[in-house]
């Protein structure tokens, strides 16, 4: 057979391997034990042969690093390049990578190139163990369908991964793989046309909606912006990332990036605390997958407590501030 | 300068209704508009054509009426509007479409800069952009949301990725895909809404494109995904405790949730 084995597009920000990398293998491996293949992984940055070991610790049985100054800053081309050519040396049946903004940017270039296919966002993978292909499960119409996708003939067969939608491997010490440092021959001509100019982190999102393990999120009901402040404390309270309507991003009271629903971010965090959101079915579809959702609000017939585990009828000015300093409570008691 | 702007005609998400038996929307519940992403790729060329001059063509693909959408983007500032439509390019997945979609990109000739939605709301990819780039062999930068300087050989932007600002440039040639925080789309003027009533679409279908695109490159043929099939999901099970009137034992058993859910953390 031609193409052969697993192979995950890893990830990394400033210089740090970034943990959807260990989620991907743990769903590469599973897929690649189905197959009776090998698994490998790919990490492209500069000065992070440090993560090699633990790749393999989590189910890699071959890190790639590709290490080099150009590849420090993401560059979609750039990048592409590096990954363009390690797939027609390691011809893999399936890449798999994150369904992140990088991800998502990154991908279509190198399933473009490759004149294959690619399926965005899926929240499940397996194999077709009659015909060998792989299925590709995302949700389509705003979550109200799960739409399946399989690559027949074109190979590789490509998939980015919703960040959050599989548990990472513990990391095994006894595992053994193998360890390939890669260089990065330069294309000139591509390097040329984009650059990288400045970052700056953004303090005001120390998580962001799709990396948090739990979400406050707040709706009109809260009322004014100084009034969504309730959101911003509570979320600070519990470490959580702070989440929005459409009604609130379009009133200006929080930026874009904080928007859950439909025409914003698809999120499925361990804990959702809907605070003063109804639950239109816009915004629903960003969330409904959330392991556990809580609902504070003042209308009983909200559609929100429909999709809630837990829901509180009340006047939020009143109930949030009394859960605050309750935990604040409960926190100060464990730091004893 | 000029620069093109992909649009796609989606049905209105916010009013449509879904057929959970058969497990597709209902298109007839509610109107068409254009992907709601596109208008701010089509404002942020508005701007660029009022700041430093350019020539704004609007192209999409679809049905025969996604015309009117290519009208309204006339309305609301495009100068031009180009539509592929043809039989033979329906059932097109993200590498058929964006195949056609740089077809009628290279029909048009010389252009400077694409711009184009982050995602549509409908579909939900987000990949057509970037693999339009790629077929056309230009930079591209997808999640834009802020333009920040427009230079003679090249564009300066920051984009939303790594969830920070992040700063590129890219040379003309280039793509872009854009967020909604890039700006606030303005609705059609009266100057603009006589001119579309007065524009001429050209519909382009495979023959017009021939040049560019051949039959096994676009529609199902030039597919490389296909849909294996359609399920609506089960409803996922919660546990769907409301305390109404005792709010105290509520929040009590809240923190309880919260403390157990392990997010407490002493620090």
């Amino acid at each position: 057979m031609d193409y052969e084995g697993v192979l995950v597009i890893g990830e990394q920000r400033g210089g740090r391997v970034h943990s959807v990398t260990f989620e991907l293998l743990a769903r590469g491996r599973a897929l690649a034990d189905k197959l009776g293949v090998k698994l490998s992984c790919v990490i492209l940055g500069h000065g992070l042969q440090q993560y090699a070991q633990e790749i393999v610790q989590r189910g890699a049985d071959t890190a790639y690093v590709i290490d080099d100054p150009a590849l420090e800053w993401f560059l979609p081309r750039t990048y592409c390049n590096a990954v363009v050519e390690l797939i027609e040396e390691a011809k893999p049946e399936v890449v798999l990578a994150a369904a992140t903004t990088t991800g998502r940017t990154l991908m279509p270039l190198v399933a473009a190139r490759l004149m294959t296919g690619l399926t965005a966002d899926c929240t499940g993978l397996d194999i077709d163990e009659k015909e060998r292909l792989l299925l590709q499960t995302r949700p389509a119409i705003g979550g109200n369908v799960m739409a399946t996708i399989k690559t027949p003939v074109a190979r590789p067969q490509m998939a980015t991964v919703r960040p959050k939608s599989a548990r990472p491997l513990p990391a095994d010490p006894g595992r053994r793989g193998e360890v390939v440092v890669k260089a990065y021959k330069r294309e000139a001509a591509s390097s040329a046309s984009e650059k990288m100019l400045e970052f700056v982190a953004d303090a005001t999102q120390e998580v962001s909606v799709q990396d948090a393990e739990v979400i406050v999120a707040g709706g009109k009901g809260l009322k004014t912006r100084d009034g969504f402040k309730l959101v911003e404390d509570l979320a600070r309270e519990l470490g959580a990332a702070v989440g929005a309507t459409r009604d609130v991003v379009d009133l200006g009271w929080i930026g874009y990036s904080h928007q859950i629903g439909l025409s914003g971010k698809t999120v499925s965090p361990k804990l959702y605390v809907a605070i003063g959101i109804s639950g239109t079915i816009q915004h629903l579809a960003g969330m409904q997958t959330a392991e556990t959702i809580v609902a504070i609000n003042r209308d009983k017939d909200a559609q929100i407590f429909k999709v809630a585990d837990f829901g509180i009828v009340g006047d939020l000015f009143q109930v949030v501030p009394e859960i605050i300093e309750k935990l604040q409570r409960a926190k100060a008691h464990k730091a004893l | 300068m000029r620069i093109v702007v992909l649009i796609k005609q989606v049905p209105d998400m916010e009013k449509v209704k879904f057929d959970r038996e058969k497990g597709v929307i209902d298109r007839g519940s509610a109107g068409t508009e254009i992907n709601p992403f596109d208008l701010n790729a089509l404002e942020a060329a508005v701007q660029i054509k009022e700041a430093n001059g350019a020539e704004v063509v609007a192209l999409s693909m679809g049905p025969p009426s996604a015309e009117n959408a290519l009208r309204e983007a006339i309305a609301r500032g495009a100068d031009k509007g180009i539509l592929l439509s043809d039989r033979r390019f329906g059932g097109s997945d993200v590498k058929a479409t964006a195949t056609t979609l740089a077809a009628g990109v290279k029909k048009i000739g010389e252009f400077d800069l694409i711009l184009a939605g982050m995602q549509t709301v409908d579909g939900d990819t987000g990949q057509v952009g970037s693999e339009v780039a790629e077929f056309l062999d230009i930079p591209h930068v997808c999640y834009v949301e802020k333009i920040n300087e427009v230079n003679d050989e090249d564009i300066r932007v920051t984009t939303d990725i790594w969830d920070s600002v992040y700063e590129e440039k890219v040379k003309y040639p280039g793509l872009l895909t854009v967020t909604k925080d890039i700006n606030s789309p303005r609705l059609p003027s009266f100057r603009g809404k006589m001119s579309a009533r007065k524009a001429e679409i050209p519909v382009w279908g495979l023959e017009a494109l021939q040049e560019y695109l051949d039959e096994t490159m676009t529609g199902i043929k030039g597919s490389p995904t296909m849909v294996k099939r359609v399920e609506v999901p089960p409803a996922i099970k919660r546990e769907g405790r409301v305390w109404r009137d005792s709010v105290d034992a509520g929040v009590d058993e809240f923190v309880e949730i919260l403390v157990g859910a392990k997010v407490v953390e002493a620090r």
